[in-house]
């Protein structure tokens, strides 16, 4: 099993015929994705070629996409001053799930966006997120197949590259994945830790959760508490931005500790208290998950 | 993007705040002349992107243009929590009778606007919300909506007993509101927001952050940038297309990726380095961002080794090499570099890197640990 995406998962992708775009589709369907449909306003009717002959049709908004493939998710490449509305528009077509992968999106522009899409009852990942790989089934966004493998453990992560090291270390040990989720890294975000855990909870192959998170707000301070009270599920910590210094931006938007709220000392703390283990380094977690397993 | 008191000053006015005229000096001479003007008293105020600037002398009263002129010497020049004082501000002084807190932030939790506002005013409020947190009130602003008349008032209410104070208070709040949504802002703050002896509300001090993701749409925010007020790497970083933050430590750090960068830093630490910097050379990198993330890290001279950890995606480690040869025959670079590189066109990374006599580590791990050992050689 998996969460989010899977074999059934039919996407649109937003700003296909962009550079990011092009690109992704290309390695999506090279990793087995169901590419259905592209969305590029003024470019509709024309054909985007992918590996192995695939042959995805352009559409110019997203109602026409999703009625024409029958899609159930997008994800979305627009560049920042289009990314709010290319969300709010994905929720209206009637896909299920939403991707944004794109950085630098205002955060007043994700806070209408945020609302609209929570009235119409669709999940958005990110923004500002690598996107979501359900090894052997299906990768949505940015994160390559080639550092995945399947396997019995959930990841779920704040950040790219660091999401991409763990990962990286887990397949290098043996140690395969049901899931692996971005959840971005801006302030404003549409699935949180919380909602990813649950989803690991419930997923009957997911037997350990590896979470990533980094300085910044307290996200991972709810997410310990809820773990804490209401799941059975193992769960690995690592926080990142322990030498970070306060009130800095650490390149993410929502990387920054603000007076005594959001430092890694108090993440990690909530981690220790609600059983969470808690690795110091990346590699550890390879150690932690290895024992969780056992 | 912090802005300035003055400039902040300047966004409420536009938005038809009260907040009293005030005037930004230079040197002592130009605050005694200003301070002459209005009327002979005035206060000093430090102009850095800083709290605490009362507490460390930043903030003085003047009774007369030569106290202005011999304050605004001590302030210039000052130093505040590592940042240099290079302009004051000059405002009227006022007969104060109440002093209240009123801010507004993008809140993560709520995912919204949020208002919060206090009778603690003129303190650090961050205090307030660890020891009294009573003494808050909070408000959720549905940004479909905006500030509703009667969410204002309620507000304005909770600040002030009598109606005509509250009403004004609340009529703030609007436009507090306006000018946090029509600049972009993630961070308004009135401390303190005043009521006078005459039965006035103002606003007499001013702090605006705006988010740094809507500069693109604003220019004439983009405009109001000071480069005096951040060091001179963050600003080239800035123009390279680089995230930069500057440390103390000596180990120079490279790293793709913002998580990947801190969680490098930490690691350097964990060996018992100390982090020169925070750098994240981003996604694509091009050979050119790495020449620059390079200029910008061996600029500084306490950096005694430079680290590079590549976790190659999107970012290609083959342009990473070609920038690291490229620098390096660009500079002389004296402190050792070494490298840890994994992912897309790894091999080809290693070719550019071993015709060049470089070697490369594959693990995070083994680098950070070797660079933490030569930084302390």
């Amino acid at each position: 099993m998996s969460i989010f995406v899977d074999e059934s998962t039919r996407v649109v992708v937003q700003g296909i015929t962009g550079r990011d775009g092009s690109f992704h589709t290309a390695r999506m369907i090279d990793y087995g994705t169901h590419v259905v449909a592209g969305v590029t306003p003024g470019k509709g009717g024309r054909v985007v070629e992918g590996p192995g002959g695939a042959r995805v049709p352009v559409f110019d908004t997203m109602n026409d996409a999703v009625a024409a493939s029958g899609a159930n998710a997008s994800v979305i490449y627009v560049p920042p001053p289009f990314a709010a509305s290319a969300i709010m528009e994905a929720a209206e077509s009637g896909v299920e799930f939403i991707v944004c992968i794109t950085e630098g999106v205002p955060v007043l522009d994700m806070t209408r966006a945020y609302a609209f899409v929570a009235d119409h009852g669709v999940r958005l990942l990110g923004p500002n997120c690598p996107g979501v790989i359900s090894p052997g089934k299906a990768t949505v966004g940015i994160i390559s197949g080639d550092i995945v493998t399947p396997g019995p453990v959930g990841v779920v992560s704040r950040s790219g590259t660091l999401t991409y090291e763990a990962v990286g270390q887990l397949t290098g040990a043996g140690i395969g994945q049901t899931t692996c989720v971005g959840i971005g890294g801006d302030p404003i975000i549409g699935t949180t830790f919380i909602d990813c855990l649950r989803a690991f909870a419930e997923d009957a192959e997911t037997r350990a959760v590896v979470m990533i998170g980094e300085i910044g707000g307290t996200d991972e301070q709810e997410a310990a508490e809820f773990a804490g009270h209401s799941l059975d599920l193992p769960i690995i910590g690592f926080i990142a931005g322990q030498t970070a210094p306060p009130g800095r931006r650490m390149g993410h938007a929502g990387a920054i500790i603000s007076g005594s709220s959001g430092t890694a000392e108090e993440k990690i703390r909530a981690f220790r208290e609600n059983g969470i283990g808690v690795a110091r380094r990346p590699v550890d977690i390879v150690h932690l998950t290895r024992e969780a397993l056992r | 993007m912090n802005l300035h008191e003055f400039q902040a000053r300047e966004l409420f006015r536009d938005a038809g705040m009260p907040v009293p005229p005030g005037r930004v000096a230079t040197t002592p001479e130009e605050a005694a002349a200003i301070t002459a003007d209005m009327g002979g008293a005035a206060v000093v105020k430090a102009q850095v992107h800083s709290g605490g600037r009362g507490k460390a002398g930043g903030v003085k009263l003047a009774g007369t243009p030569e106290e202005a002129e011999t304050h605004t010497r001590a302030i210039l020049g000052m130093t505040i929590r590592g940042l240099t004082v290079h302009k004051v501000l000059l405002v009227p002084l006022e007969n104060i009778a109440g002093e209240r807190y009123v801010g507004i932030l993008v809140d993560r939790a709520v995912q919204a606007p949020l208002f919060m506002v206090s009778r603690e005013g003129g303190v650090d409020i961050e205090e307030v919300a660890a020891t009294n947190p009573a003494a808050i009130t909070k408000l959720r602003v549905d940004p479909r909506f905006g500030l509703l008349p009667h969410q204002a008032y309620r507000l304005g209410r909770a600040l002030f007993d009598a109606p005509s104070l509250a009403r004004q208070c609340a009529a703030v709040l609007s436009q507090l509101y306006q000018v946090f949504m029509n600049n972009g802002a993630s961070l308004c703050e009135v401390n303190p927001l005043i009521a006078t002896e005459a039965g006035e509300v103002k606003a007499i001090d001013a702090k605006v952050t705006i988010d740094g993701n809507e500069l693109f749409r604003r220019p004439r925010l983009e405009s109001l940038r000071d480069p005096d007020a951040e060091p001179l790497a963050e600003t080239r970083a800035r123009a390279a297309g680089l995230s930069f933050v500057k440390l103390d430590g000596n180990v120079g750090c490279c790293v793709n990726g913002a998580g990947l960068a801190m969680a490098t830093m930490d690691l350097v630490k964990y060996y018992g380095g100390e982090p020169a910097n925070f750098l994240d050379i981003g996604g694509s990198s091009n050979p050119d961002k790495v020449v620059a993330a390079l200029e910008i890290i061996t600029a500084d001279p306490s950096v005694q080794v430079i680290l590079f950890n590549i976790f190659g995606g999107i970012t290609r480690c083959d342009d990473v090499a070609r920038g690291i040869v490229e620098a390096t025959k660009r500079a002389d670079i004296r402190a050792p570099i070494l490298i840890r590189l994994t992912g897309t066109n790894e091999a080809r990374a290693r070719d550019i890197l071993a015709a060049e006599g470089f070697s490369a580590f594959t693990s995070m791990d083994d680098v950070v640990r070797a660079a933490v050992e030569r930084a302390a050689a």
